[in-house]
């Protein structure tokens, strides 16, 4: 088996492995012969079902699907923009998304209406900095949808700000925090049952375009001279990873680090080609998602925020691979 | 092959150069020659359909440039473009391979017989031991005959290659032109640049000189590349002695 090979394998075991250790461990310790026998479907007692299919079931398929959507998605930006340090919000999404969450919060409307309005506000940050970014002619396009990305970001930060200032603090601020920091914790079914196909549809044309996508990572005109049309195939992959990440931070909250660090790990496993990244990434992306959120709720009587978890695991990791790394990406 | 009419080319707003006219049929190799900002590389990338006509018209093997798709393009004109900044570590192999994203489906990947066109284009240029070696680490001179093989594997009737040798040693200098002369040979028309006016006596069959986007002449090497025309061109004396056996050379005068 060639290292390549190698690396899916392990990447796939150690997802199985976190899995069923996810279901395991918490306040109420399940075993794994429990957790088999409900697989298999088997009578356990009421509490260990309650436990494995209300409780961390849900929590444990959002880890996955945040995990892998981000993943993904950055994968697809890295390649796009030709920069291994970009993460998927370089577009604005995530701040558009959250945006959109601190209005909702702030006009007191439900979960429902929160995750609504989160999904919507990341969709229109990144269309309103494509939209800018393309009619700016006359520059480097890639160059201009990543200056647009950072000047409407910093403008929906404001505008964050502003909300958070004017925010009831005994009611909405602790709310807007907590969402800004991103978390698991809460994750019903019926999330997951929306933004699962959401995801999905963003990542049918990565997987069916995965040969096509890896021709962005050469020079633009070179690209087009070998038969892209990289506008169009530029348009498709931003509206698909901005799909899958908002689908994911809208659900999610925000977590930094996955969508930058994932991508560029898996890169240094098996090499740029985007038919064998995308998959290693997710892999990688759900594992180490699932284990962040483990650890967030199990290492201390009270949850940790997987944000700040993923930031205090990806700083090293991040500064380790580049110290390690001896050929460029 | 190619033929150019009253080309009028240059960015959007901006006109480089006018007036350029000239036919291309297949087999035959032409050289670009002119000094620094002179209009070269707009000019080819006008060629390949990257940027928009300001006037005239170009028709690639009978049809008109602006009626065809990037892939129809693709599948008839290779580029080389000037110098390649590698990003990301993809190899050798991969990188050629992308030369047959215009035979490719939209949604398919490279087939067994994308191979064997990637892998004879490696071999026609020496360089199929540097397959599984990442571009980013080959030296330059390596880089750019990776980037004619891509070219190759896009099986074009026309190559259009902006100053090929410009980042290579004299050896690999004279192999890209003697692949130059191989290639013609097989009828793919050939259009490249050089700073290196001798290249034109090398392999060219015609010379065209650009010069502030107009051109000087065209025609045959020795016809036009003459001391007077280089001195314009150039702003620099040069002699052109002809060696036994029917061959020029340039040779420039260094004042003291």
């Amino acid at each position: 088996m060639n290292a390549r090979a190698l690396s899916y394998v392990l990447a796939a075991a150690a997802l199985v492995g976190l899995t069923a250790l996810a279901f395991a461990v918490g306040r109420y310790p399940v075993s794994l012969n429990e957790i088999f026998s409900l697989l298999a479907g088997q009578p356990v007692s009421a509490n260990v079902e309650t436990v494995v299919m209300q409780v961390r079931g849900p929590r444990v398929l959002a880890a996955l699907l945040v995990g892998a959507a981000l993943a993904a998605a950055g994968t697809a930006y890295q390649g796009m923009f030709r920069n291994p340090l970009v993460s998927p919000d370089i577009l604005g999404v995530s701040t558009g998304a959250a945006l959109g969450a601190v209005i909702a919060i702030f006009m007191s409307l439900g979960v429902f209406f929160i995750q609504i309005f989160a999904f919507a506000g990341g969709l229109v940050a990144v269309g309103l900095v494509y939209w800018i970014g393309s009619r700016l002619r006359g520059h480097d396009p890639l160059l201009a949808l990543v200056l647009t990305g950072v000047v409407i970001g910093t403008l929906l930060g404001s505008a964050i700000a502003l909300l958070k200032y004017l925010a009831d603090p005994y009611n909405q601020l602790p709310a807007i925090t907590f969402w800004l920091l991103g978390s698991l914790a809460a994750i019903s079914p019926r999330d997951l049952a929306t933004a699962a196909p959401l995801a999905l549809l963003g990542l049918a044309p990565m997987l069916l375009l995965r040969w096509r996508m890896n021709l962005l990572a050469l020079p633009d005109d070179e690209a087009r001279a070998l038969g892209v049309d990289t506008r169009r195939l530029r348009t498709i992959v931003v509206a698909a990873a901005t799909l899958m990440t908002a689908a994911a931070v809208a659900v999610s909250g925000i977590i930094g680090w996955v969508g930058l660090l994932i991508p560029h790990a898996a890169r240094l496993l098996v090499g740029p080609d985007f038919g064998r990244l995308l998959p290693l990434a997710m892999l990688l992306g759900a594992a180490f998602l699932l284990a962040v959120d483990t650890l967030c709720r199990t290492i201390a009587t009270i949850e940790v925020p997987p944000g700040v978890l993923t930031a205090l695991i990806g700083t090293p990791f991040f500064l380790w691979l580049f110290a390690l790394a001896r050929r460029p990406w | 092959m190619l033929a150019v009419d009253s080309l009028a080319f240059g960015f959007p707003g901006r006109t480089v150069g006018r007036d350029v006219s000239f036919t291309l049929a297949p087999g035959e190799v032409m050289c670009v020659l002119g000094p620094n900002g002179g209009g070269k590389t707009t000019l080819f990338r006008t060629l390949l359909g990257l940027l928009v006509p300001h006037g005239g018209s170009i028709g690639l093997g009978g049809s008109p440039l602006s009626s065809l798709s990037r892939g129809e393009i693709a599948r008839r004109v290779g580029y080389v473009p000037q110098g390649h900044a590698a990003y990301f570590a993809y190899t050798v192999r991969e990188f050629v391979l992308m030369g047959r994203t215009a035979h490719l489906g939209a949604f398919a990947s490279p087939a067994k017989k994308d191979h064997l066109v990637a892998n004879r284009a490696l071999e026609s240029l020496g360089i199929a031991h540097l397959a599984d070696k990442p571009v980013t680490e080959i030296s330059g001179g390596e880089r750019q005959l990776a980037l004619v093989a891509r070219a190759l594997a896009q099986e074009p009737r026309l190559l259009v290659l902006d100053e090929p040798t410009a980042m290579l040693d004299f050896g690999n200098q004279v192999r890209v032109l003697e692949r130059i002369g191989a290639l013609a040979g097989s009828g793919i028309a050939i259009l490249f640049s050089s700073h290196d006016p001798d290249h034109a006596f090398l392999c060219a069959r015609r010379a065209l000189l650009l010069a502030e986007g107009r051109v000087l002449e065209i025609g045959a090497p020795r016809d036009v590349i003459r001391a007077d025309t280089l001195e314009r061109m150039y702003r620099v004396s040069v002699q052109v002695l002809p060696l036994p056996g029917g061959m020029h050379t340039c040779l420039p005068a260094i004042r003291p």
